[in-house]
């Protein structure tokens, strides 16, 4: 019998998926694969290998959910952790990383569901506030999350002390993160208004 | 590595950045500093919002019943038996630090260095990293209170969470039973945050594993009901 869980928490989900529910596993998939797959094709740049990445990932979830300790951490950021992990172990396996930005991808087609809307607007809001990031900070954490680059290999790569690498990651991320606090103002189209129910 | 205090891998860290040298040196340090786990913490919120920052296509539908057929074909039959355990809603923060680590994705990477090393020794933690560390293992949910881990060649480890102490002038005894026959698989005392045991014969497939609590110095065949059993 399929059991209705829309009305769940993440973290329930979570403390479900511990107990082994595999229908809870099924739901916290239906509430991220999307952003998990999309994750893992942006770091292994590659569909087979970005469904293997979701697989390993979502097994990850399966098997450390006991683990999971939602004092700590949200289950999204959880979930998209073991994934992000995942994702980068399988592209340094297969040393398949690339250097290029983060692609900015205009979507050919309008697609109307709330969930995909705000996907997209969670994605204009990131992408500009990355933009807003000094270009060396940027640089750093793109090639270091989305390429899946060690730090010693970008202080290589770049051409500069490892303490420089390490402080452009830091000062990064604490500039990001301030960023992400602000409210969206511009960037907005108008279609963004109708807030979605999530 | 350098001789730097490893608070400023924090930020390379979150962002799955490091090598796996670094990354055990700085799991060691996560594991004793509270401030770095905060910063982390908050680090962690920050990182993930990263993915959201990519074009998200929907993953092909046969992966859906991919996953789910395969976390079908894990489930493993559980038993719990809670008398010695804790109330995980109930844990001090600090006991609960190398689990958070572990929770965090940083599961299969290193663990060595955050196990309490007073009762299990070196040379086993460093075998339980090793099994750990072998492609193909097999992990096995003990009902959020650990895992058994198993290698593709039947080498076994118990990492187990927040164990408490046996009584007085006893320990506690794995076992891995087969076929109803139970083998003494090694002794030990718990940790006082993770305890991780290299089991001392190999577990075949279809074997039981469970521990049970024993007079010092160990018995031939088990004489107390098991803490836990779980069949691979």
């Amino acid at each position: 019998m399929r059991r209705d869980l829309a009305h769940l928490s993440d973290e329930a989900l979570v403390t479900l998926v511990a107990r082994s529910d595999e229908s809870a596993l099924g739901e916290l998939y239906d509430r991220y694969s999307r952003i998990a797959f999309g994750l893992a094709r942006r770091i292994v740049r590659d569909e087979t290998l970005a469904e293997d990445a979701l697989q390993e990932g979502f097994m990850s979830i399966w098997r450390s959910a006991g683990q999971f300790i939602p004092e700590r951490a949200k289950a999204s950021t959880w979930l998209l952790t073991l994934v992000h992990r995942r994702a980068v172990d399988l592209v340094r396996r297969e040393d398949r990383r690339r250097a290029e930005p983060l692609d900015f991808v205009v979507e050919s087609h309008v697609e109307a569901a709330d969930d995909v809307a705000w996907l997209r607007l969670e994605r204009q809001r990131v992408q500009g506030a990355l933009r807003k990031l000094p270009d060396q900070q940027r640089e750093a954490i793109e090639l270091a999350y989305y390429g899946g680059f060690t730090q010693s290999e970008l202080a290589e790569r770049l051409g500069e002390p490892l303490g420089t690498i390490k402080s452009r990651m830091f000062a990064g991320l604490g500039r990001l993160r301030e960023l992400l606090a602000e409210p969206v103002l511009d960037d907005t189209p108008s279609w963004t208004t109708k807030h979605p129910t999530t | 590595m350098d001789n730097e205090a490893p608070h400023d891998l924090t930020a390379a860290y979150a962002l799955d950045a490091l090598d796996p040298a670094e990354e055990r040196a700085y799991e060691a340090h996560l594991a004793q500093c509270e401030l770095c786990r905060a910063e982390l913490a908050e680090l962690r919120e920050t990182v993930a919002s990263l993915a959201y920052g990519v074009d998200t296509p929907e993953p092909p539908a046969r992966l859906r019943s991919r996953i789910l057929a395969q976390a079908g074909a894990e489930q493993t039959n559980v038993v719990p038996m809670p008398r010695r355990w804790t109330a995980p809603a109930a844990v001090a923060f600090a006991a609960a630090a190398a689990a958070v680590a572990i929770g965090l994705g940083i599961w299969a990477s290193s663990l060595s260095d955050r196990l309490d090393h007073a009762e299990v020794t070196q040379q086993q933690s460093e075998r339980v990293a090793d099994i750990l560390a072998t492609e193909g293992t097999v992990s096995t949910n003990l009902d959020g209170r650990g895992k058994l881990i198993v290698t593709p060649s039947g080498e076994g480890a118990l990492v187990l969470n927040r164990l408490e102490p046996p009584a007085p002038g006893h320990v506690y005894e794995a076992w891995v039973s087969e076929g109803g026959k139970p083998r003494p698989a090694g002794l030990f005392k718990p940790g006082r945050k993770v305890t991780a045991f290299p089991l001392t014969i190999p577990v075949p497939t279809g074997a039981a594993v469970m521990v049970t609590e024993e007079k010092a110095g160990g018995t031939d065949l088990p004489t107390s009901v098991p803490l836990f059993l779980v069949r691979t």
